[in-house]
């Protein structure tokens, strides 16, 4: 079974999560054996830029000693062999440059949309 | 050729994405797919008759067959006798026996 | 009963903060009744909505006693829906993300609720006939 993700959703409770969640929900599947593939779009598509930096909140005394690291974690389905792709319509509305992002990206235009969810026995969307 | 059913959930008035997501369908249908567009919630806000969006009926041309939930409609009031053309009140069941069909469902 | 499907669904809000909910209950007495087999996976604040310590409360300002009120509790929807898919010949399998009730507190839910990870997940979605993901905003 070929599964897409489409991670659309972005920067919600990523602090208090330390993770994106569906991107930590991803990388579990992929360890219980899932056929999945990563299509990034919306707001999500910043996700694979490099220079994210959440570091440094603290609230009153207490101090976030591990800051999500969104980029890395998109990097890490890449190296896991997870194809990762990203929507370039939305990547162009942001202003986000092939040189921002992580390696490995594949580039997908939503005009290829329907094409590529017809390669996939099962679409869920984040 | 594939069976989907989309659900949308979101109205284009407050949703600047939901176009996206009916063009995705209109796409769809014009690969040959069969598409069964659902809405749900403020999905169905765009579906009254004198609503300034003109997309739903464009869908409805392009071979994607949408449906409003009827439950939906009335607890916004939206008489479904007075529907853009091309929209169909339809109950909830639809969804649970298009997902049971193996229809490739996602939604937005 | 001929030919019983297996659904299963992934759920992502609490309780009390978006239609979403409302519509995923819907969807699941739709296949309870049908006397399917429906999964739930609990994912984030999905958790709560089996959760134990759910109470009812009162209505001041429509001049309703607790009673009168009779306040939808997201638990009690559960447990109905589980008894409905039983009386119906099928089955409701709700499984909370064990991390995700863990951060929430939320660890005291109502019987017949199991604990799980997103491994259980894939297990639902390649024992089913079809899966639905309803995603929060």
């Amino acid at each position: 079974m070929k599964v897409l993700g489409i991670i659309e959703s972005a920067y919600r409770a990523t602090i208090e999560e330390q993770d994106d969640t569906v991107v930590w929900f991803t990388h579990v599947l992929k360890g219980a054996g899932a056929d999945v593939t990563v299509l990034l779009c919306g707001n999500a598509v910043n996700y694979a830029v490099r220079t994210q930096d959440a570091s440094g909140l603290r609230f009153g005394e207490l101090r976030q000693t591990q800051a999500p690291r969104l980029a890395q974690d998109v990097g890490s389905l890449v190296a896991k062999g997870v194809r990762v792709l990203a929507l370039t319509n939305d990547l162009d509305d942001r202003g986000i440059a092939a040189a921002d992002v992580v390696e490995g990206l594949e580039y997908v235009p939503r005009a290829a949309m329907a094409r590529l969810l017809g390669q996939f026995d099962q679409v869920w969307h984040w | 050729m594939a069976k989907y059913l989309l659900i949308e959930s979101r109205d284009p008035f407050t949703s600047a994405d939901v176009d996206a997501h009916w063009q995705l369908a209109t796409s769809l249908a014009r690969e040959g797919d069969t598409v069964t567009l659902f809405l749900v919630q403020n999905g169905v806000l765009p579906a009254r008759l004198r609503a300034r969006s003109h997309g739903l009926a464009e869908l409805a041309g392009a071979g994607v067959e949408v449906l409003a939930d009827e439950f939906s409609l009335r607890e916004r009031g939206i008489a479904p006798t007075a529907l853009v053309a091309g929209v169909r009140p339809a109950p909830i069941d639809v969804v649970v026996d298009l997902l049971a069909e193996g229809r490739k469902a996602f939604w937005h | 009963m001929a030919d019983a499907k297996t659904l299963t669904f992934l759920l992502m809000d609490p309780p009390y903060e978006d239609a979403r909910s409302t519509t995923a209950f819907r969807l699941l007495d739709a296949a309870a009744r049908r006397g399917w087999h429906v999964n739930v996976f609990a994912y984030e604040g999905a958790v709560a909505l089996p959760f134990a310590k759910q109470a009812p409360h009162a209505n001041a300002v429509h001049g309703r006693s607790v009673e009168e009120e009779n306040h939808p509790l997201p638990r009690e929807w559960v447990r109905a829906l589980m008894e409905t898919a039983r009386a119906y010949g099928g089955s409701l399998d709700w499984v909370n993300c064990g991390l995700c009730v863990d951060e929430r507190g939320a660890g005291e839910a109502i019987e017949g609720v199991r604990r799980g990870s997103p491994a259980d997940f894939w297990k639902m979605v390649e024992g089913a006939d079809n899966t639905l993901v309803i995603p929060t905003r």
